[in-house]
């Protein structure tokens, strides 16, 4: 008895750090967003900014379809890649990693900077373009720009966690599956893709969260003509200095995210029952 | 199709993975219903024969028949046959039943006539009741049986069977090896199993293939493999044997160790130098002044059933095998039968596998070991 108590002291003084980190650095501004979203300028309790967030229906809307966009782009061109990599001989699996990682060495400001130069109506696609004498093609500020900018700057988030989990799968699996009666098709539908299923989720996750918050992106892409609810947050606290209605609309988005991830570990955990789907 | 017809063809396959030779000219006929062995160290190509017949594999030459169709390039999912994996490859996200109906699944047979099927494969491998159970909440045995549920259900013509007890402990190892036995018997076709284990090979098959670095060395039936080796290595790899080199005299009369015997091998030319092959449990121990062959008793292990002595006969060690108990530093006779003696061509394997010197001196190593401590 005495030993047990021993050991929940030790427990206790170890996670101790921990628990005072996640305090003061999650909880308190947890309570803070809160705090402020349900609260005027002069701190009187107000529903006012909650009501506001009508205003907001279409830049959620718009988010939402943007990032979701960007999510299925990613999965759709990520998939067969992580696939193709996982069968290359280890040294080119090396070096594969290596060139997908790269880029995420460079600040994401930089990186989207560099889409810019190429994008915009003087930049390097266009210059291409007048060169062999055609007319220059508008893209900076056009929802295309910006949901490729959020698939070149997430896709490695969802590359990654697939070709980490097809990497470790059994050829043997394969094989039986073949030796079955299985053809391609069959046995991507019914071993791959289930097998492969946590990390396709955690993928989703990895580029859905980043992508419906982001506001740099349609920032410099959306040329100012775009407007996520991450530019609104950004805009009402930077400029309007409204902090409560940028409380209101991170508080409201950061429920819908949580939301979509509860959903999506459901549908994990209805597929694949005995192992819990581990997301972010 | 009728038994003795010839069900698998290899003709000089030939396969190299990163420049190395890993199956070099091998010929090989299947029969149809025979249990096929293919037994050698690892490396030897087994595992990569096994391959090329269940097609995961292309050879770089050479022809794959069945039935004397030419097989190459006919992918897996075509061929008339099924493999239960080295650790069984159960799917993980599957239950009991869905692994097994997955083959007819993927067939299309209606789900009515799978579940029929299934029921009658989990009765077959005695695992009734079990339809519901997640494959890794299985034991070894079960996923085996499992595995083979899976592979069966097919109706295969061939069964191909790589190392399938090797992870099973010994207990369950030789249960399953009479299962399996049994089971062959039972359905007709053929099975194609892969290991390293002599003994497995010798228990339970028709026919043994021994393999060694890419070639076939010898077939036959475990009979002639275990008593009529081809070589120094086939001897060496089956069983234990005393290699000794000899020169024949005539028909049936041979000499080694300086001593002529009779012996029943006979079509060499006279004077020619052969191997000689005696097994361990042939030789009797006698009287020195009975003996054909005299020297001194330099070990003796205890083995439960028998006793392994060895004995020091002009500078060979011999092992000999028997239930009498013999002391170490007695001068003993070797009485050597024409029956215990067998007469092999030199190869490439000769003198390469000798006396048991270097068994005595890892026995004197373990008992000077155990002095230390």
């Amino acid at each position: 008895m005495k030993h047990t108590n021993r050991r929940s002291l030790r427990t206790g003084l170890l996670n101790g750090p921990y628990l005072l980190w996640s305090a003061i650095f999650i909880v308190v501004p947890l309570f803070m967003i809160a705090y402020y979203a349900f609260t005027d300028s002069s701190g009187a309790f107000t529903w006012e900014n909650i009501r506001m967030l009508t205003l907001y229906k279409e830049t959620f809307a718009i988010s939402l379809w943007y990032s979701l966009l960007a999510t299925v782009i990613t999965f759709i061109i990520s998939f067969p890649f992580a696939y193709f990599m996982s069968r290359r001989s280890a040294s080119a699996q090396r070096m594969m990693t290596l060139l997908i990682m790269l880029p995420m060495w460079m600040n994401l400001l930089i990186r989207t900077y560099s889409w810019m130069n190429i994008l915009e109506r003087n930049g390097i696609i266009n210059n291409i373009l007048g060169l062999i004498g055609l007319e220059p093609l508008k893209m900076i500020g056009t929802g295309g720009a910006v949901v490729l900018g959020m698939v070149y700057n997430y896709i490695p988030y969802m590359i990654i966690p697939i070709y980490t989990i097809l990497v470790k799968m059994d050829p043997a699996l394969l094989e039986a599956a073949e030796d079955l009666g299985a053809s391609f098709l069959v046995k991507l539908r019914r071993i791959i893709l289930p097998l492969s299923l946590p990390g396709i989720l955690s993928g989703i996750i990895m580029v859905f969260v980043p992508s419906i918050s982001t506001f740099y992106i349609s920032q410099k892409l959306g040329g100012g003509k775009i407007m996520l609810i991450g530019d609104v947050i950004d805009r009402q606290i930077q400029t309007a200095y409204n902090y409560n209605l940028g409380a209101s609309l991170s508080l409201v988005l950061m429920v819908f995210i949580l939301l979509s991830m509860a959903l999506l570990n459901r549908a994990g955990k209805d597929d694949n029952e005995d192992e819990g789907v581990m997301l972010i | 199709m009728l038994k003795e017809q010839n069900i698998i063809e290899l003709r000089d396959i030939c396969v190299s993975f990163d420049g190395e030779q890993v199956l070099n000219n091998l010929n090989l006929s299947i029969r149809n219903g025979e249990f096929v062995t293919l037994l050698g160290r690892s490396g030897c190509g087994k595992t990569t024969t096994l391959r090329i017949i269940a097609g995961f594999l292309e050879p770089d030459a050479g022809d794959i028949l069945f039935d004397s169709n030419r097989m190459n390039g006919v992918p897996p999912y075509e061929r008339p046959v099924n493999t239960i994996f080295q650790r069984y490859a159960l799917f993980p996200h599957y239950n009991v039943y869905d692994n097994i109906a997955f083959g007819p699944r993927v067939r299309k047979v209606p789900e009515k006539e799978i579940k029929q099927q299934v029921t009658e494969m989990l009765k077959f491998v005695n695992l009734q009741g079990f339809e519901k159970r997640s494959v890794n909440l299985l034991s070894g045995g079960q996923q085996q049986r499992v595995a083979i549920a899976r592979a069966l259900i097919n109706r295969p013509q061939v069964l191909l069977l790589d190392e399938p007890l090797a992870a099973l402990d010994l207990k369950l190892r030789k249960d399953m090896q009479n299962e399996l036995r049994n089971l062959q018997r039972q359905l007709g076709i053929t099975f194609i199993y892969v290991t390293h284990d002599q003994e497995e090979a010798l228990s339970m098959s028709d026919t043994v293939v021994v393999m060694n670095e890419g070639r076939v060395e010898q077939i036959g039936t475990p009979l002639e493999i275990y008593n009529e080796p081809i070589n120094a290595f086939v001897a060496d790899f089956i069983g234990e044997a005393n290699i000794l080199d000899g020169t024949m005299n005539n028909d049936y009369r041979v000499n080694f160790s300086g001593h002529d015997f009779q012996c029943l091998d006979k079509g060499f030319k006279p004077g020619e130098e052969v191997d000689i092959v005696v097994r361990p449990e042939d030789v009797d121990i006698v009287p020195p002044e009975e003996g054909m062959l005299i020297g001194e008793v330099t070990s003796v292990t205890f083995r439960g059933v028998l006793f392994e002595i060895i004995v020091d006969i002009g500078g060979f060690k011999w092992m000999i095998q028997t239930t009498d108990y013999h002391e170490t530093g007695h001068r003993v006779g070797l009485s050597v039968l024409p029956d215990a003696i067998h007469v092999m061509r030199k190869s490439k394997y000769s003198g390469l596998y000798g006396d048991f010197s270097s068994y005595s001196d890892e026995i004197d190593q373990l008992s000077e070991l155990t002095e230390d401590e």
